[in-house]
């Protein structure tokens, strides 16, 4: 299968880091330097890298809870990243959001949500001020498989079909609304459906190949763009990991497991690559480039400070 | 230019709209009937005509119009967006609590949510339960957000103007009953205070009441009943609640040394007890037990004579008067 090597390695690397920093926060967790509940989206790299691709500066994106990949591949920097995880006061928000809340809004990255659901209608919102403030803005708003049970996100498609605003509906179906399958909890397990029937066009896309990705996000910027309105992208991956750090993921077989280390961006990536002759230490360079700059970021943040106690009744009010 | 007009309680709220929509062209304002309709109960009549599609009216979807208020002022829009009744709040009051109200802080002040939801509430005549309700003590417990609730047509002008002035989300909360009501003249187009303050609707020594909302008309009533009697009471009327003028009822109290608040809101947990812990925790001396009114803790019924019995008369405001000065 041929394939364009020069924008595989691009995609590789770009997801490459994201897992190099997931990976460091799963060890910094389990080592209890990072507390709380941490989301992690190790296997859905390729959905965050081709839909941050097609961004420009002033479009704004709107991510879940599992949004540290999205976040890097808007452009924040590792080390801030960490460091908020770390509860650190050079974090994006000064420790104040943590894993499943921050906001970076200096790279587009208007924040994580940890509301199922809830960062679709604020999206659709920003996508709304687009027509008064000659931004041209798009909004790409970002959710589960799981969230589009929540009746807010309806309401949201609804309300930016009937207005034609410029916003992408990315549904990342990974196939567990949290740690039950979803297949179970709809009546049709054909989500994007859902927005065909509020007539939004909407696409089944290959979640796990960066440039299909790619393909399907540009033809939604290019609409809205254009003033034909939302689009509706279902992005079909899966995460290698546990819903959260620390789920034992006992609903899941071994088989469907190691399908899914198969079938998962990276490694079939590498694969193709390997094949189109940049060679397994191709591929390793990759990796290790990858690593270096997460190793970096860690021991950059491990220094900081912690959050500073003294202001933290600041910022509540104007 | 300030100038001055004959206007009911819906007409200063529609001027202090047609103001805010000129004066800031960053306004949207929009809701369930408010634009083509004019607003179920026609505060917003003429808007859309004048602001065209900065007013626009929308689907009955409250998560989707509180959400995208929140996103439409992070990027920079100042929305007003109404709240039909303010039991429908309570269907996307997400929105309110977990969005709006963590946008500066969570951010550290790099994202902000200048937001105002208009919002109406309280019995009428018939109404039923969940038509009924007076909720400001539930987003009074919320950090982040700013409330109000103005009675009268001048504080319908200025609280509207001060609210959308606000860079914070702001909660307007008005009352179906009073926007038909008397005109008086209100001024408007003039200098807007900042958010706060309370009003002093009657000087006196004896006793000081605290009200808010619709039901201070009550306890103007019962302040003359009273002042028949020879009890001379203050009525201070807390139009902003968030933020809230603890200082002012504490001075007020200190000469009364009694406190009596009156709000349409269920007592238990209302925002009634909020004041009363502030006072007694300030120390001030009592010379008797500070005295709450509010709904009985019930739901409320539809039929008038039911709710009646429920909700908070004057005559029951009388009562507590005598009660607090009996000693």
């Amino acid at each position: 299968m041929a394939i364009d090597t020069v924008t595989g390695i691009k995609d590789l690397a770009a997801m490459w880091r994201i897992r190099a920093f997931e990976e460091t926060v799963h060890r910094l967790r389990m080592d209890n330097q990072i507390v709380g509940s941490v989301h992690l989206c190790n296997g859905q790299e390729a959905v965050a890298i081709g839909g941050c691709s097609v961004l420009r500066p002033h479009d704004a994106l709107f991510a879940t809870y599992r949004g540290h990949g999205w976040a890097l591949a808007s452009g924040v920097p590792p080390h801030a990243l960490l460091a908020e995880l770390l509860g650190r006061s050079t974090g994006v928000n000064g420790g104040r959001g943590g894993s499943a809340h921050f906001s970076a809004p200096e790279y587009g990255f208007y924040g994580e949500n940890s509301i199922v659901g809830a960062g679709v209608p604020i999206a659709v919102g920003a996508a709304l001020a687009a027509r008064y403030d000659h931004s041209n803005r798009v909004v790409m708003t970002v959710f589960g498989d799981g969230a589009i049970n929540q009746g807010g996100v309806s309401e949201a498609m609804n309300l930016a079909s009937a207005m034609k605003l410029p916003v992408i509906f990315v549904c990342e179906n990974n196939r567990y609304s949290e740690l039950t399958p979803i297949a179970d909890m709809v009546g049709n397990p054909d989500l994007a459906a859902r927005a065909t029937a509020l007539n939004i066009p909407a696409v089944h896309t290959d979640g796990n190949d960066p440039a299909q990705v790619r393909v399907a996000m540009q033809m939604a910027l290019s609409a809205a763009d254009a003033g034909r309105g939302p689009s509706f992208i279902e992005a079909h991956t899966q995460r290698i990991v546990g819903h959260y750090i620390g789920d034992a993921q006992q609903y899941r077989s071994a088989q469907e497991r190691e399908a899914d280390d198969k079938r998962e961006p990276i490694a079939r990536l590498s694969v193709a690559l390997r094949s189109a002759g940049i060679g397994q230490s191709g591929v390793d360079q990759i990796e290790d480039s990858a690593r270096h700059e997460m190793e970096l970021a860690e021991a950059g943040a491990l220094k900081d400070p912690i959050a500073d106690i003294a202001s933290v009744g600041e910022h509540l009010y104007a | 230019m300030p100038e001055t007009a004959a206007l009911n309680f819906g007409g200063a709220i529609n001027a202090a709209l047609a103001d805010c929509l000129q004066r800031r062209p960053e306004t949207i304002l929009y809701g369930e009937d408010v634009a083509k309709p004019g607003g179920v109960f026609g505060v917003t009549r003429g808007l859309q005509k004048v602001y065209g599609d900065r007013v626009f009216d929308t689907p009955i979807s409250e998560t989707a119009l509180l959400g995208a208020a929140v996103g439409a002022a992070m990027v920079g829009r100042r929305p007003i967006v109404e709240i039909m009744w303010i039991d429908f709040a309570l269907v996307a009051f997400d929105q309110i609590v977990n969005q709006a109200a963590n946008v500066r802080y969570v951010s550290q002040g790099r994202l902000s949510a200048p937001l105002t939801i208009r919002t109406q509430q309280g019995n009428a005549p018939g109404a039923c339960a969940q038509h009924s309700q007076n909720l400001e003590a539930l987003l009074l417990h919320i950090p982040g957000i700013r409330v109000c609730m103005p009675s009268t047509p001048q504080d319908g002008y200025d609280l509207i103007r001060s609210a959308v002035d606000s860079d914070d989300p702001t909660v307007v909360i008005e009352n179906r009953t009073l926007y038909a009501g008397e005109k008086s003249q209100v001024t408007t187009g003039k200098r807007i205070d900042d958010i706060g303050g309370h009003r002093v609707r009657r000087h006196g020594d004896d006793v000081t009441v605290v009200c808010w909302g619709k039901v201070s008309h009550s306890v103007m009533q019962a302040a003359e009943q009273a002042a028949q009697r020879g009890i001379d009471a203050e009525v201070i009327e807390a139009v902003w609640l968030n933020p809230f003028d603890t200082a002012a009822v504490r001075d007020s109290v200190s000469r009364t040394k009694r406190l009596l608040v009156v709000h349409e809101a269920n007592v238990t947990g209302g925002f009634g007890a909020e004041v009363v812990a502030r006072i007694v925790e300030s120390g001030v001396p009592l010379a008797a037990a500070p005295i709450r009114i509010g709904a009985r803790d019930t739901r409320i019924p539809a039929a008038v004579p039911l709710a009646e019995a429920v909700l908070p008369q004057t005559l029951d405001i009388v009562k507590a008067l005598d009660a607090l000065t009996a000693t």
